[in-house]
């Protein structure tokens, strides 16, 4: 489960997020929506704190994660990186084989028995829905795969750290139809395992894949409810307006 | 209006033509005179311009090769017997044109040799062409052999003064060259690549701010100021440190160079480590991976041919670079044994030798040959470091 409780957060001087309450529920899919630049990804890369590598930042306000605060002192950030796993809006495969990108977050967490990184590399790649594709070609370069793949490949690196939360920035945009209709069957399989947090621009696929819908507009959550409540009857008139695509 | 434009915007494209055209002109002329100057000297006598060994009439020695000629004026040849194909015996009796006895009168120098020669049958003479008796006379010449490619290329001698015949091997010139700058790198290369990874990955605003400058700077420095810097504070250091019976040595050298040579490595390492994607380091970051082992798992495999070309690069500015070896190498051109002896490169050779080298003569002809070995080699170094880079390129770009 990850809840925050007034959040805000700023770039220098730019206040970007402002003052957001949100509570999602474990192996729920949520998905974020909202005009362009208007923070749902700096939310989303609130919970595995990839926001403290930009120079100059704070945030105030809790963010917990099963109870607990990830932004309190005592939290080791590799430690709770491990836990909450990350899906780019790019395929950002390493340039090293199928093979090693998946058994990467295991490395590095210093595991050596290989017949279990081999065992893990094999469920997460089932779990990607990409085992069957690539199973001859584990030691064959990330790149000789396409965009889909390469993307369900960077799922499963994700997954082989085995996290409970999986965070998504828009995973398919930069995908086909057909690829992109592959990963939200696979949203749809993980959830069973994973929390699961979106960002989407697609209307259609928040819709189809997300089990709540938070809308987002100049830092602020405008709306958040069942995605069923957000697309069809919405309580707020902006989110209505962005729903219906008679805006941004 | 506009037919005056396009006029204007065709002779800057003429002017932009043109100054590309001459510049490979030159490139090209440069090159060309180089070769010119140095392939005459496989045609080149290899004894001194202007003299003649000569024997006693009686003596059938057809011809004697440059190496030869060089063991008997040095005393390690001392019977004919050792020579030629053994068409003359006893004792060789050496003569050289230093030993020549005062004369008023020029003119009578052919008779003054002709006695000389004539009263030594076991002579060997190293002659004036100038003096030498015209017509029948017991003054034989010998044919002067030619400077073979074999004698360059292979030979481990260079004594490019010696009277009567100069020694012309490269050998202990390219070896210095080669282990001079192979040690500059390994010196520079950890360090620099300790920089850059800093550059690139760690320092803050502020670090960078000072740091990339000063850098620069290095860079900038003359390089007789390395030389002296060299010179003062390393040479000592080094003989006290290796308690060695001189400082210069291509220890020395090597670090002078490394010195220099951390500039280029360090601004192309950078760089390459900078062109890193930065999805990649959030993908491994993401992961709970350190920043450390990003650095050393993604980022540097991924920046390997950069920093590969980076090296490389700085060997070339080190083969190269003349002044500030040649003020702290000690310049002995010998076979190096160890990097605690004095060497001497190709570079410092050239600048250290050919102002004193007469113009068109053997001397002055291996020297441009030396300098085409140089070009060859930076040559080589600099497309192997194209080479790498673009292939680096291929990889991880996509297909
Ligand atoms: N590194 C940054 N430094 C300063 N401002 C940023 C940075 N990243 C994003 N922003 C600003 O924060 C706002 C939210 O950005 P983002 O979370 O990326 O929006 P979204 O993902 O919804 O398009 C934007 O106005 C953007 O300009
Ligand atoms: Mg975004």
């Amino acid at each position: 489960m990850i809840e925050t409780k007034h959040v805000d957060f700023y770039y220098s001087g730019f206040h970007a997020l402002k003052d957001i309450s949100m509570r999602m529920e474990a192996r729920t899919v949520t998905a974020l929506i909202g005009p362009s630049g208007c923070g749902k990804s700096t939310f989303l890369r609130l919970f595995n704190r990839m926001n403290d590598l930009i120079d100059d930042t704070r945030v105030s306000g809790e963010c917990l994660i099963d109870g607990e605060d990830i932004y309190h002192k005592s939290v080791a950030v590799d430690e709770l990186r491990k836990r909450v796993g990350m899906v780019f809006q790019k395929p950002n495969p390493f340039p090293k084989s199928i093979f090693e990108n998946v058994a990467y977050g295991l490395r590095v967490n210093d595991v050596r028995d290989k017949s279990f990184i081999a065992c893990r590399v094999e469920a997460s790649l089932r779990a990607a829905a990409l085992w069957g594709e690539v199973k001859d070609k584990l030691r064959e370069s990330a790149f000789a795969l396409s965009g889909g793949q390469q993307q369900r490949l960077c799922i499963a690196r994700a997954l082989a750290v085995s996290p409970s939360v999986l965070l998504m920035d828009e995973p398919a945009s930069a995908l086909d139809p057909i690829s992109t209709s592959k990963i939200e069957e696979l949203i749809a399989d993980l959830k069973r395992d994973y929390t699961i947090v979106i960002v989407t621009h697609n209307m259609q696929q928040a819709a189809r894949v997300s089990d709540k819908t938070g809308f987002f507009m100049m830092g602020e959550l405008v709306e958040f409810g069942e995605t069923r409540m957000i697309f069809s009857d919405p309580v707020n008139e902006q989110t209505r307006n962005y729903v219906n695509g008679r805006f941004g | 209006m506009k037919w005056s434009r396009r006029f204007v915007e065709r002779i800057i494209e003429g002017l932009f033509t043109l100054s590309g055209g001459v510049t490979s002109l030159i490139i090209l002329l440069v090159v060309l005179f180089l070769f010119r100057e140095g392939a005459g000297l496989f045609t080149s006598p290899s004894l001194e311009k202007g003299y003649t060994l000569c024997v006693h009439a009686s003596n059938l020695t057809g011809e004697i090769d440059a190496r030869e000629v060089k063991r008997i004026f040095d005393g390690e040849i001392t019977r004919w017997e050792e020579v030629g194909a053994g068409e003359m015996t006893g004792e060789i009796d050496v003569f050289h044109a230093s030993e020549l006895p005062r004369v008023e009168d020029e003119a009578v120098m052919p008779r003054v040799l002709e006695e000389i020669v004539g009263g030594r049958r076991g002579i060997i003479a190293f002659l004036p062409d100038e003096f030498l008796p015209a017509g029948e006379s017991v003054v034989k010449r010998l044919a002067a052999g030619r400077v073979t490619p074999g004698d360059f290329f292979a030979g481990d001698e260079w004594q490019p003064t010696v009277s009567p015949a100069p020694r012309l091997g490269v050998l202990p010139l390219v070896t210095g060259t080669l282990l001079v700058s192979f040690f500059a790198i390994i010196l520079a290369l950890v360090p620099g690549l300790g920089v850059a990874i800093y550059l690139a990955e760690l320092a803050g605003s502020r670090a960078r701010g000072w740091l990339k400058p000063a850098i620069e700077l290095l860079a900038g420095i003359p390089s007789v100021v390395y030389g002296f810097f060299g010179l003062v504070v390393l040479v000592p250091f080094i003989q006290e440190v290796f308690d060695l019976p001189v400082g210069e040595s291509a220890l020395a050298g090597s670090v002078v160079l490394a010195i220099m040579a951390l500039p280029t490595i360090i601004t192309i390492a950078e760089d390459a480590i900078r062109g890193v994607p930065r999805a990649l380091r959030e993908a491994s970051l993401a992961l709970g991976a350190t920043r450390w082992q990003t650095i050393y798992r993604v980022v540097i495999p991924r920046a390997s041919s950069g920093i590969t070309a980076a090296a490389v690069l700085g060997i070339g500015r080190a083969v190269g670079e003349t002044m500030a070896v040649l003020m702290v190498t000690g310049n002995a051109a010998v076979m190096p044994r160890s990097l605690f002896e004095p060497v001497r490169t190709i570079p410092a050779t050239i600048a250290a030798e050919l102002g004193e080298a007469p113009s068109g003569g053997t001397h002055y002809r291996a020297l441009f040959l030396l300098g085409c070995i140089l070009f060859a080699i930076t040559m080589v170094i600099n497309l192997s470091a194209e080479f790498i880079a673009t292939r680096g390129q291929g990889k991880g770009e996509g297909a």
